[in-house]
């Protein structure tokens, strides 16, 4: 199992799930994916991309100005 | 045993091509849904940007209708590519910098190769003939499937039996005769099916969910190039576009306005690109300058910027400029008043 980190600030929707679909392309199940991102609709589009396809959320929250997205790589799509 | 025949759906996050979806999943096809992100499918963005906008419930309707029918979906970033078609769109523009013919052919050729990539078997969307006055037209459909190479694995569930036979139907993957004959622009039968479906909340964007389609968005795309060496772009161009006030009092340099705190905020991630002003004696926007300023010129952008600050009414306002360097230079200067700021000067 590994962790990665994906930066995503400053990246407006849907950018940040784009790069967490691509992210999670390249790792296997069980791996966690930690986004950091500073579109607050990431809050909402993150975690709707990992339940089509069916990934799990660990944690999504705001944190200061920015959101905090933790996935655990259920399959790959 | 039959094979299971798989199916690639461009998902606009629009009530048309849920419905689709939904007609083909019902005769047991896979579905799954792909997305095309051009970089001007930007209402999610300015949500985003707006502080009062932070309010409202957000979501990314394509994801949303990929949840609600219970399909897959693939986000497809092609912003690069997407160039080639609003610069040189063969088939001309819309009413505005809308290049919705070239632009929807190229929308299915990306779910083309998509699909011959996956292993799929034939793309649906959600056009119905006579629909859209560029794009879905009897004459100009089958100029999709062509340019595309989609060709005749391309079905349009709602609007078949209007249309010659696909493979698809013709094979007898899926049953022709239970598709439709929608056409026109009346949205009735798309409701009417809506509720046959049991969909009650679904979106219907009135300009499709392009910011090509909006005059005042082409309007400042087209002064954006007017202004440049080369009519090209970057991401952060376009997402600029969409953003504040813009005002271009000289040829050589326009100025970005921010209108509210959201805007203020998220064009502070641009100030170390951008030559920009900000008040120091009273509270006001950030303003971006996007070009190039001469002494004249200083005073000017820092007297329109001066009018947009709460400061606007004040004898005197003390206004910040930053260089690119990170020098910063203070100017005490008369904030214009509104009827010294030709209406020629907003873009």
């Amino acid at each position: 199992m590994s962790e990665q980190h994906l930066d995503a600030r400053r990246l407006l929707c849907p950018m940040p799930v784009i790069r967490v679909q691509d992210a999670i392309a390249k790792l296997v199940a069980g791996d966690l994916l930690h986004v950091s991102c500073t579109d607050p609709g990431a809050l909402h589009d993150v975690p709707a991309w990992c339940r089509v396809h069916g990934h799990r959320v660990v944690m999504a929250e705001p944190r200061d100005d920015e959101v905090y997205i933790c996935i655990e790589v259920v399959k790959q799509t | 045993m039959s094979t299971q025949r798989k199916a690639i759906s461009l998902i606009s996050g629009g009530l048309d091509s849920m419905l689709s979806t939904r007609v083909i999943m019902d005769q047991g096809i896979h579905v799954e849904g792909i997305n095309i992100f051009t970089g001007f499918c930007v209402e999610g963005h300015t949500h985003a940007i707006r502080k009062k906008d932070r309010q409202k419930p957000k979501r990314n309707n394509a994801l949303w209708v990929a949840e609600q029918l219970g399909i897959k979906l693939h986000i497809i970033e092609v912003i690069e590519e997407y160039k080639q078609v609003l610069l040189n769109p063969g088939h001309g523009y819309g009413q505005n910098m809308n290049p919705c013919l070239d632009c929807k052919g190229f929308m299915v050729r990306k779910a083309y190769e998509w699909m011959q990539e996956h292993g799929f078997d034939f793309i649906i969307t959600g056009e119905v003939v006579g629909q859209r006055p560029m794009s879905q037209r009897r004459d100009t459909m089958p100029v999709i499937q062509r340019e595309s190479g989609a060709g005749d694995l391309l079905l349009r569930p709602l609007s078949a039996l209007n249309l010659p036979e696909t493979r698809p139907e013709r094979e007898g993957w899926v049953q022709r005769e239970a598709l439709y004959d929608f056409s026109g622009r009346t949205r009735k039968p798309q409701i009417e099916l809506a509720a046959k479906f049991g969909f009650d909340d679904y979106s219907q964007p009135a300009g499709g969910c392009c910011f090509l389609t909006d005059k005042s968005y082409s309007d400042k795309l087209v002064d954006m190039w007017a202004h440049r060496s080369s009519r090209d772009y970057e991401l952060d161009d376009i997402m600029l576009l969409k953003v504040g006030r813009h005002l271009r009092p000289r040829p050589h340099f326009k100025l970005i306005v921010a209108r509210e705190e959201g805007e203020t905020r998220f064009l502070e991630g641009y100030r170390k690109q951008f030559v920009h002003l900000l008040s120091t004696s009273h509270s006001g926007p950030l303003v971006l300058v996007d070009g190039e300023l001469n002494e004249d010129d200083r005073l000017l952008a820092a007297q329109i910027s001066a009018r947009f600050g709460q400061g606007r009414d004040a004898a005197e306002v003390e206004m910040e400029i930053t260089d690119l360097d990170g020098r910063a230079q203070r100017l005490m200067v008369e904030p214009l008043r509104a009827d010294e700021i030709p209406q020629d000067w907003y873009v």
